[in-house]
């Protein structure tokens, strides 16, 4: 198994590690079980708009990447930008992920997504596409995330 | 300072430069296929026979039930299945344990699909096999018990001659995969009731490639490995000359300085146990602390993953080993740390460092030192921390 050198640079310097406090929205997934476990925080402006995210991760080497660049696509984007993440733009942006990694790159889009989730809850917005998070992704996605181990 | 701080010598050892001068010739001039008549071969021959007897003495075993073959996998796939084809007509049913090697784990689990029966006896928060369990999962149907002598993880040795007694008081084959104590421990196949015994060459500073099955004499397995006379038409295929060489000089280094190796190793491993479990919070041992393999710690560091442990520690130039589940390219974290009872969360967060004779001082407080830095950089970014220190857990 080897990472990309675009993964060894988010892992070994990872971007927006830290909490935010008064977070607009914060989201946790993932369980320990599985090893890997992501939160993201959101500070969200009033015109929708990602002014800081940051992340923490209990995870591999390819879980902390992940988080690391999807929070850095959607840094500075509006709501609807960052809605657009998915797990493939994230492991696009890292120059691809071993086949038994992808999880790590789905775990990271769930994260940005729970943590949207939260702040629509938080203020009673409705946002088109944004369903209320899995609560373990590992269980619902297991299958068919390992067709091509 | 080296470059490299090697602490995977469970999963490979460095060549003994002794090793290599005592093969050097048969990877040379002394070239011939020690099965030819001709003197030439005869020599090649010798100088086999010689390795077999050394290997033999190790273990309290005659020469003639020592058999050459291409690492421990293959010792643990002919004992198994061999024993198991050969005794179906008795029964189908084996006993094995909830920590064996894969090369023991798997080899059961194939025979399960073809058939037989398998029960994985537990082993107790050391990692201790629970001999009450053994022996009550014995059946009239069992025809064979493997355990594996000392384990790879967590280094726990198991209580090999109960075990050998139990099984030979029902009339049943103990096979033991020593891989990792073979050259470590001191081991009596008589004495500890062992019919089949698996080792390797690598784990103690000799060459990859070769290994040996013992097989008591009153135990002909059927060859797995079909095409010729050699070793005593048990396992064909030209003899691995210069390995089994190589594989009788490094046992013969062991068996000068076994136990004075295993005190100063113990002290080495101990002195790192003691210093990470006193200085890195919410870390603890895996295993038995006193019934544990000269070079082996296995620790798990509370709300880190290993992975990202180990490749951090890997910038550092450390070279260890990890139980989490993103190492082993399943969800599962290592099914060892799982059987001793740990829950998922401590068992990804483990690191295996095992040591050898090369191991100094020097580089054990250099790990201690980069560990620190690497433990305290993951908790950091860990969300199972900052709940921890916000339930003020730690």
């Amino acid at each position: 198994m080897q990472y990309s050198n675009k993964v060894m640079d988010h892992f070994t310097n990872p971007r927006n590690v830290g909490e935010i406090e008064n977070a607009s929205g914060v989201g946790t997934v993932g369980n320990a079980k599985c090893g890997d476990i992501m939160r993201v925080y959101l500070d969200i402006d009033d015109n929708g708009f990602i002014k800081d995210v940051k992340f923490k991760t209990f995870g591999c080497g390819a879980a902390v990447a992940t988080s690391s660049m999807a929070t850095e696509l959607i840094k500075g984007k509006h709501i609807d930008e960052a809605l657009k993440l998915t797990n493939r733009s994230v492991m696009e942006a890292l120059d691809g992920l071993p086949a038994i990694k992808v999880h790590c790159s789905v775990l990271a889009e769930e994260a940005v997504r729970a943590a949207l989730w939260d702040y629509s809850e938080k203020r009673g917005l409705k946002i088109d596409g944004l369903e209320k998070p899995v609560d373990d992704i590992h269980d619902s996605h297991h299958e068919d995330l390992h067709e091509d181990d | 300072m080296p470059d490299i701080i090697y602490l995977d010598n469970a999963a490979t050892t460095r060549l003994r430069p002794e090793v290599l001068d005592a093969m050097m010739p048969y990877l040379t001039e002394k070239y011939a296929n020690p099965s030819s008549i001709h003197s030439f071969g005869a020599e090649c021959n010798a100088a086999c026979e010689e390795s077999r007897k050394t290997i033999a003495k190790m273990i309290n075993a005659k020469d003639n039930e020592i058999y050459f073959t291409s690492g421990g996998s293959e010792s643990d796939n002919w004992a198994i299945k061999s024993a198991a084809y050969m005794r179906k007509d008795k029964g189908k049913h084996i006993i094995t344990s909830a920590i064996e090697h894969h090369a023991v784990m798997e080899t059961c689990e194939f025979l399960a699909r073809d058939g037989f029966e398998i029960t994985f006896v537990g082993v107790d928060d050391k990692g201790i096999l629970k001999l009450d369990e053994l022996k009550a999962a014995i059946r009239p149907d069992t025809i064979l018990i493997s355990v594996i002598y000392a384990n790879n993880e967590i280094g726990t040795i198991q209580p090999i001659k109960e075990m050998g007694e139990i099984a030979r008081s029902k009339g049943i084959l103990f096979h033991t995969d020593a891989v990792q104590a073979f050259g470590h421990v001191p081991i009596d196949v008589e004495k500890e009731n062992i019919d089949l015994l698996s080792a390797s060459a690598h784990k103690i500073h000799g060459p990859k490639g070769i290994g040996m099955l013992y097989m008591k004499n009153n135990i002909k397995l059927t060859p797995m490995i079909h095409g010729g006379p050699h070793e005593r038409r048990r396992r064909a295929g030209t003899l691995n000359v210069p390995g089994i060489v190589g594989f009788g000089r490094a046992a013969e280094l062991c068996r000068g300085s076994m136990e004075e190796c295993a005190v100063e190793l113990t002290k080495k491993r101990n002195y790192l146990i003691d210093r990470i479990l006193k200085e890195i919070p919410h870390s603890r041992l895996n295993g038995d602390r006193e019934k544990r393999l000269p070079g082996n710690a296995n620790i798990s560091f509370r709300y880190i993953e290993g992975e990202s442990m180990l490749m951090l520690v890997d910038m550092k130039g450390i070279a260890a080993s990890t139980g989490s589940a993103c190492a082993s390219g399943s969800l599962d974290p290592s099914h060892v740390l799982l059987a001793i009872g740990l829950p998922h969360e401590i068992a990804h967060g483990s690191l295996r460092m095992t040591l050898s004779d090369y191991t100094t001082k020097e580089e054990l407080d250099y790990t201690v030192e980069a560990l620190k830095e690497v433990v305290a950089r993951l908790r950091a970014m860990s969300p199972l921390y900052e709940d921890a220190v916000k339930n003020k857990e730690v």
